[in-house]
């Protein structure tokens, strides 16, 4: 060719690229799964586009939405992100389980490459846009509130974080029908990864999506952190926070450390694979274990970044529930920054079988080990939360009490892998597969869940249906222990982890109970669906206008479901632990406040999406060499931050009048609703305001 | 003199304004908490050199045969004044009433760090003429990547300082402005700190060796 090919508008990508004419081209059976995915990809966002357009939604989706930088709603567009991203990575579970369930002695139906890069797209995606925004979100949701904030410190910043991690979800959608994924699994190890042994695109869209997404979350972590440092209401001391509080300080403070070495990696990598860089190349001085150091130094505080704001939300549901104080607060506390502070310790704990001597394996095999015992703190502080509380065991409540006991199993064959000898024998194997899907099911998922059930009133302002909320429950629990129970028998059997094929018949029967587990979890997303759609069906039987249907414990529960945008017409005067249960004790709840005054709240912006959308096609040219747009786009994204700095106006006030008009009719509202006894609470008698037990 | 509470890290403007200090608090604070995920990137950074600096040579140069130390140690004069003559704009910002002092002492930075990277290119310019680059050698990939990213820092410094220069023009000594400038002034002492750092541990240790 001449030399006219070596520019191209379109980079290195062509037609064959395209999922559906690459089907269409080479028709199999592996293919055409591919394409089906894409396929209902394009389907789904098509109808979304049409109902859209059919409702006359887009300026209500512009305005109210996509523009706006209400930390309530950036939560809820975060949580948006994960629910439609873990409908796809349980999908590609199921598809694997499937796949393995009936390839003894058989290549079932998937391909080596098309199995790789579902193994790949199922670990980035549930780690990165669904634990990862989901409880982001939920820490945006509810934290400020706790705390008696009006917003996060910096809203823009907030939802400028938001639109980053949703680019990187968007790569990643892309990549189903546009090229193919990575197929190096989440932790993408080099030299595998590397131009050498994986030249296709498929790494390139794993880096740029995951870059996006740690940069996104960097922000996240030090914007929360001055939130919680800077922004508490007066008398709310650090010792009184609510422990979701306590447990979102940490998580952002190990967003703060942990985040850049994933940046860093993912950059390395990235030079290795387009400049020709010799960081974990074979040969020319690069070194492969700089990365594996790197990525779970990032790896290892990542999971206590996830299951840190799961803890913080148990807490809050098991006191809720129980009707009492937490119990050991300060423990908790101290447990939860020890949880933090450990979890920069024992990242080797991820590759004891690479070549470390035996005394640097030992030292972080105990500091492994050392992470039970805070841990053991907390089970034992929610257990005693219980003990002669009322408990009603509401959906929240079955989920952080399945949470308990299946994360100490999960926690105990943790031990049991933290010992170097041990894990030389099973590690890469279905052992550990078992292992951190049992650490992360319950630790991250039903705390989610839980959190999605307990707060959703005060989002929505109506109470979700708690039998479908149990209809999924018991398929998410049975189905846990289906799926992965027989995954720890079929470890210790050998079995290796991301095997698309297998030789041993033994392992047959197992490999089956495993796929119908994975079966009934499907089914039990399915019905978290049935029942949001239940429940909005009947949401007049359901409002909770007064704001507090569960009796709750801190200042969220004091303002209206869903809350005003400024969340607190006048600020609270915070004298305890469990803010507004003294209030209501003390007989202050829904008082009129004595004085009303003008609230600032800033202004809808473009500038988020903007560089959502300049980050997607930045991420998408990167893939595809696409050398011209990789300028225009960053030219954009950085064009739009000093733009901004131009605008002066950027903040809007709320006359007093207005706060005081909307407050007391509100107010007004509340005195004439009934008073909920805790043991009609998921009746239509719930209207959000609480029977005051004193 | 009564000794002001000081709100905030760093340089405060006095408290004299009630209203701006309670906003300017948490955006001061929030900029620390920017510096230090910073700082974490440069540890990385750093501790990536470390190992691959004397292990990953790959029988490529060493750093004896590649440092130029009298041009590092120019451009760390060159930004070690920078930081005295940002020093000087801060504390032209805080006591002087008209913007020429500050102006001038911004303008001065700014060329003692465009300095800086002209004469950084023109050692990175050496180097590859010396066949010494990044993907000669795992020592080489992990140097430029360090020296760069430090040097990309100096460069958005660089762009925030126009577009500051631009604003204190268009707005005048407003609170945000003014803000702007403090963060800019910590972000290029931290990057002055880094580069001493580099200095050190790149340069005097490399060629010590």
């Amino acid at each position: 060719m001449t030399a006219e090919s070596s520019f191209s508008l379109l980079g290195i990508l062509t037609a064959q690229d395209i999922s559906f004419v690459h089907t269409f081209e080479h028709p199999g059976m592996s293919e055409f799964i591919d394409a089906s995915a894409g396929g209902v990809m394009v389907m789904g966002g098509i109808i979304v586009i049409a109902l859209l357009t059919y409702y006359r939604g887009w300026h209500a989706l512009w305005c109210d939405w996509l523009t706006s930088v209400d930390h309530k709603k950036v939560g809820i567009m975060y949580i948006v992100v994960a629910f439609v991203m873990l409908a796809r990575a349980i999908i590609e579970g199921v598809l694997m389980r499937y796949q393995q369930s009936i390839a003894v002695n058989d290549p079932g139906i998937l391909s080596p490459d098309h199995f790789g890069q579902l193994f790949s797209t199922h670990g980035s995606i549930m780690i990165f846009f669904v634990a990862m925004p989901f409880v982001t979100g939920m820490m945006n949701y509810i934290m400020p509130q706790q705390i008696g904030a009006r917003d996060v410190s910096f809203p823009l910043l907030n939802a400028i974080s938001l639109w980053l991690t949703a680019a990187g979800a968007a790569l990643v959608m892309i990549s189903l029908v546009v090229g193919k994924f990575s197929t190096g699994g989440w932790t993408a190890y080099p030299p595998y990864t590397g131009i050498e042994f994986s030249p296709g695109e498929g790494v390139d869209y794993w880096i740029w999506s995951i870059s996006l997404a740690s940069i996104g979350s960097t922000l996240t972590g030090l914007n929360f952190a001055t939130t919680i440092y800077k922004n508490r209401a007066p008398g709310m001391t650090l010792f009184r926070m609510p422990l979701f509080c306590w447990t979102s300080l940490c998580t952002s403070i190990l967003m703060i450390f942990a985040m850049a070495p994933l940046t860093i990696a993912t950059l390395m990598l990235a030079l290795d694979r387009y400049a020709g860089f010799h960081f974990f190349t074979n040969d020319l001085g690069g070194n492969m274990m700089n990365y594996a150091n790197l990525f779970w130094l990032f790896g290892h505080p990542e999971v206590y970044i996830l299951i840190l704001p799961a803890f913080g939300v148990f807490s809050e549901v098991i006191s809720t529930f129980s009707g009492k104080t937490i119990y050991g607060y300060k423990s908790l506390v101290i447990a939860t920054m020890s949880i933090a502070v450990l979890s920069f310790t024992v990242w080797l704990h991820h590759f004891f079988t690479m070549g470390q001597g035996a005394n640097v394996n030992v030292i972080f095999g105990i500091a492994t080990m050392l992470i039970g015992v805070p841990t053991g703190v907390k089970v034992y502080d929610w257990l005693l939360t219980m003990v002669r509380g009322r408990i009603r065991l509401t959906t929240a409540m079955l989920f952080s009490v399945m949470f308990l006991v299946t994360f100490v199993i999960g926690g105990l064959t943790g031990v049991i892998l933290a010992n170097p000898p041990v894990d030389f024998a099973v590690h890469n194997s279905l052992f550990l597969v078992a292992h951190f899907h049992n650490m992360v099911i319950p630790g991250v998922l039903f705390g989610m869940i839980a959190g999605y059930q307990f707060w959703f009133p005060k989002a929505f302002g109506f109470r979700l249906a708690e039998r479908w909320g149990k209809v999924s429950f018991w398929c998410w629990s049975f189905g846990f222990y289906l799926t992965f129970m027989p995954l720890y028998v079929l470890g210790l059997m050998g079995a290796m982890r991301r095997t698309v094929e297998w030789f041993r018949p033994e392992y047959l029967g197992w490999l089956q109970v495993s796929f119908v587990g994975a079966l009934l979890l499907f089914s039990g997303f399915l019905f978290l669906c049935v029942q949001l759609v239940v429940s909005i069906r009947q949401r007049d039987q359901r409002r909770v206008p007064a704001g507090d249907p569960w009796d709750g414990r801190s200042l969220e529960w004091s303002n209206s479901s869903p809350p005003p945008e400024y969340n607190f017409a006048v600020i609270p005067d915070v004298t305890g632990q469990d803010a507004f249960t003294r209030i209501k004790q003390q007989g202050q709840a829904y008082a009129s406040p004595i004085a009303y005054e003008d609230i600032v709240v800033p202004k809808n912006s473009i500038v988020a999406p903007v560089i959502g959308i300049a980050a997607i096609m930045f991420g998408f040219a990167l893939v595809w060499h696409i050398w011209w747009l990789v300028v225009f786009s960053f030219v954009c994204m950085w064009g739009a931050v000093i733009a901004r700095s131009f605008v002066t106006e950027t903040e809007r006030v709320i006359p007093a009048s207005k706060v005081r008009a909307d407050h007391e009719a509100w107010l007004q509202q509340v005195r004439e609703c009934a008073t909920t006894p805790r043991e009609q609470e998921n009746t239509s008698v719930n209207v959000g305001r609480a029977e005051v037990l004193t | 003199m009564k000794r002001q509470p000081l709100l905030h890290p760093g340089l405060n403007l006095g408290s004299t304004d009630e209203y701006s200090h309670d906003v300017s608090e948490p955006i001061i604070f929030g900029f620390w908490v920017f510096l230090m995920a910073d700082l974490v990137l440069f540890a990385i950074l750093f501790a990536t050199y470390a190992s691959m600096s004397v292990q990953g040579q790959a029988g490529g140069p060493t750093p004896i045969d590649v440092f130029d130390l009298p041009s590092a140690f120019i451009e760390t004069m060159l930004l070690l004044t920078s930081s005295i003559t940002f020093g000087m704009a801060s504390l032209a910002l805080k006591y002087k009433a008209d913007s020429l002092h500050l102006v001038f002492w911004l303008v001065l930075t700014f060329c003692l760090g465009a300095g800086f990277i002209g004469m950084e290119l023109r050692d990175f310019w050496v180097m590859i003429q010396q066949g010494a680059v990044p993907q000669r050698s795992g020592f080489l990939s992990s140097f430029f990547l360090l020296v760069a990213t430090h040097g990309i820092h100096v460069t958005a410094g660089l762009f925030w300082m126009l577009v500051l220069l631009l604003q204190l023009r268009v707005f005048g000594r407003t609170t945000e402005v003014k803000l702007r400038l403090m963060r800019l002034a910590l972000f290029w002492h931290m990057l002055d700190i880094v580069w001493v750092c580099i200095f050190t541990f790149v340069y005097l240790f490399g060629v010590a060796q």
